[in-house]
């Protein structure tokens, strides 16, 4: 029994972890129809840039906020220089985010080099709190669900109760009639790929502190996003979280029965919704 | 219909033999043993995306894995250091890896069978990915993350395909007998349904072809040109471990057949030319450990300012350079037939 609920919750923290970094790629591509093949990168970044700001000022919460702020500059800077000039063309907009997740990759290799970092989070958040049944469980594997919940409902506030979230979905279901009611659609697309690319430096710090971080970190992560959004659904919400769960629980429950066949789980999913709906489970169209 | 001989002059098929046989004459063997054969393989596994692109307009990321899963096969069949698998009398190893990397390839067609377009790419990506962590961490088959090493080319009629000039000329055949298989499925009526299929997809079905069917197959016969590569890249490296189906060499593919021009068949070879030439280079410009930052860059370049990549490049300027010349011979071209 206590060996199914450690295991139900280490699912819990991976698909939470996922949902961190895959709400804000499927975010981008609802609404501008990019693939953002640097989302990987972005999130090494924000772990990077999180933790040398962690340790220079020795705060965690402010290696946190740089994080998220620093990769949104980026990210910024990348959709105004390198996507804005092919606004349209899809596939090439995926190739040259590939390009950026190469050239990011390297520069973060040369900077960092091929350690491994261990960030050190407060006290607080070091150790375990006490559970029934389990006895403990890491904090900081509880702070990372607590944060997934926090940025999942903080994103359906957004998304449903604010004036840019009524944007956010009028531009999803048709961008250019909004652009034709006189709304800057342009200024909506820059803020969300901003948003979203912060999401992914965020998820670095709190994925690098409950895990580690080190170079092929970004590999995973844009894999795991992928998975995520294929199997949910592209740029919902909602699918963003089930694509996660889903995949969260498989990949933590096939390393546990059939470790050396547990990818296996993983792609029979995806091969299985794919089937069925090729759009993700809460997929539109 | 014969080809006359001035067409049959100006097939670029053709050009890349004469330029194959004629490089060991003018090169060391370095060169031709290391960096030419290489170009050849890397060449031979990104034509299969290139056909891919260039027939049946699909883009897919799986390439790298297929020519992984002919790999695979290979090595677990061969004599090899690491004590894993059986070895089997080579040919058998070879044709095993040769139909089970397209069994790979039909799969990949067969589970991204209704997305399209980045739906494909992401879908292929990750199809590419899982099977870089299953042979990463399954310890059982595949020796996890050390792979399988030791593997060795054969001796075919008592040459040894080992030694540089051999293992030359056998990717040479390999890659020129691709290519020419690619050109020539081109004119074929499966190459029009390929381009229809391409072009208009509703129509294709309309018209009572199966566009199912025919995209399986297309993925197919790509899986099939990528296993050759992939059978020459495991004995080229002699080992084949993970490295050798990780994103990074998922997307180093892609980024040849972009480099040279995926629209065109050539193009694979002349992306890889490009490719390993800076990997060998990028040493003198900057630091060796930088290469990956000189290929995104030139990548980034490639895609924002020349769509057709080099080969659209070339085909401009000598269309400015000459613009009389190109239209003189379509007009002679067609005189010909």
């Amino acid at each position: 029994m206590r060996f199914y609920i450690l295991l139900s919750l280490n699912a819990l923290t991976v698909a939470s972890l996922y949902f961190l970094v895959a709400s804000g790629f499927s975010l981008i591509f609802g609404l501008l129809r990019t693939v953002n093949m640097a989302h990987g990168a972005f999130y090494l970044l924000g772990a990077y840039v999180g933790y040398d700001i962690a340790s220079y000022t020795g705060s965690w919460l402010l290696g946190l906020a740089g994080a998220a702020v620093a990769v949104a500059a980026v990210g910024l800077v990348m959709h105004l220089t390198l996507l804005r000039t092919l606004s349209g063309d899809e596939l090439r907009q995926a190739l040259v985010t590939i390009g950026f997740a190469i050239v990011v990759g390297d520069l973060l290799l040369a900077r960092y080099g091929g350690i491994t970092y261990q960030f050190a989070p407060p006290e607080i958040l070091y150790g375990t709190t006490p559970m029934p049944v389990i006895r403990g469980y890491p904090t900081i594997r509880l702070v990372v669900i607590a944060s997934a919940l926090l940025v999942g409902l903080g994103l359906w506030l957004l998304i449903h109760r604010t004036r840019l979230g009524m944007l956010i979905r009028a531009g999803v279901d048709d961008r250019d009639i909004l652009s034709a009611m006189g709304f800057n659609v342009q200024r909506v697309l820059v803020l969300v790929f901003a948003l979203g690319a912060g999401l992914a430096g965020l998820a670095g710090v709190i994925g690098g502190s409950a895990l580690s971080v080190s170079p092929g970190e970004d590999a995973r992560f844009l894999l795991s996003s992928l998975v995520v959004v294929i199997i949910g659904g592209m740029g919902s919400l909602a699918g963003a979280a089930l694509g996660a769960l889903l995949i969260g629980f498989a990949e933590q429950f096939g390393l546990a029965f059939i470790p050396n066949y547990a990818t296996l789980l993983t792609f029979l999913l995806m091969v299985a919704v794919l089937a069925v709906r090729p759009q993700g489970l809460l997929g539109r169209g | 219909m014969t080809p006359m001989p001035q067409q049959l002059l100006r097939h670029p098929v053709l050009w890349l033999a004469l330029a194959g046989l004629a490089f060991p004459l003018i090169a060391g063997e370095f060169w031709v043993g290391t960096v030419a054969a290489r170009v050849l393989i890397i060449g031979t596994m990104a034509l299969s995306l290139t056909f891919l692109t260039s027939s049946a307009g699909l883009v897919s990321f799986a390439q790298a894995g297929v020519a992984g899963v002919a790999g695979y096969t290979l090595a677990l069949l061969s004599p090899n250091i690491t004590g894993v698998g059986m070895a089997v009398p080579w040919p058998l190893a070879v044709g095993a890896a040769l139909v089970m990397g397209t069994l790979a390839g039909l799969l990949v067609g067969w589970v991204s069978v209704r997305s399209s377009g980045i739906y494909l790419l992401m879908i292929t990506l990750a199809m590419s990915v899982s099977l870089f962590y299953l042979v990463s961490q399954n310890t059982e088959i595949f020796n996890g993350f050390d792979g399988i090493n030791g593997l060795k080319p054969p001796e075919l009629f008592g040459m040894d395909l080992r030694a540089p000039i051999p293992f030359y000329g056998m990717a040479l055949a390999a890659a020129v007998l691709s290519a020419a298989a690619v050109m020539h499925l081109d004119r074929t009526p499966f190459g029009l349904q390929l381009h229809a299929l391409r072009n208009a997809p509703r129509r294709v079905a309309a018209l009572g072809f199966s566009t199912t069917l025919l995209r399986i197959a297309a993925f197919g016969i790509a899986g099939l040109i990528a296993s050759v590569g992939g059978v020459l890249n495991t004995w080229f490296s002699g080992q084949m471990s993970p490295g050798a189906v990780d994103v990074h060499a998922a997307v180093n593919l892609l980024v040849v057949a972009v480099l040279g021009g995926i629209r065109h068949p050539l193009g694979a070879f002349l992306g890889a030319a490009a490719f390993v030439l800076l990997e060998n280079y990028a040493a003198s410009v900057i630091d060796r450990e930088r290469f990956n930052l000189v290929i995104g860059a030139v990548f980034i370049v490639i895609v924002l300012f020349a769509k057709d990549g080099l080969i659209g490049l070339i085909q401009q300027l000598r269309a400015q350079i000459k613009p009389a010349w190109t239209g003189v011979c379509a007009k002679s071209g067609r005189k010909a037939v």
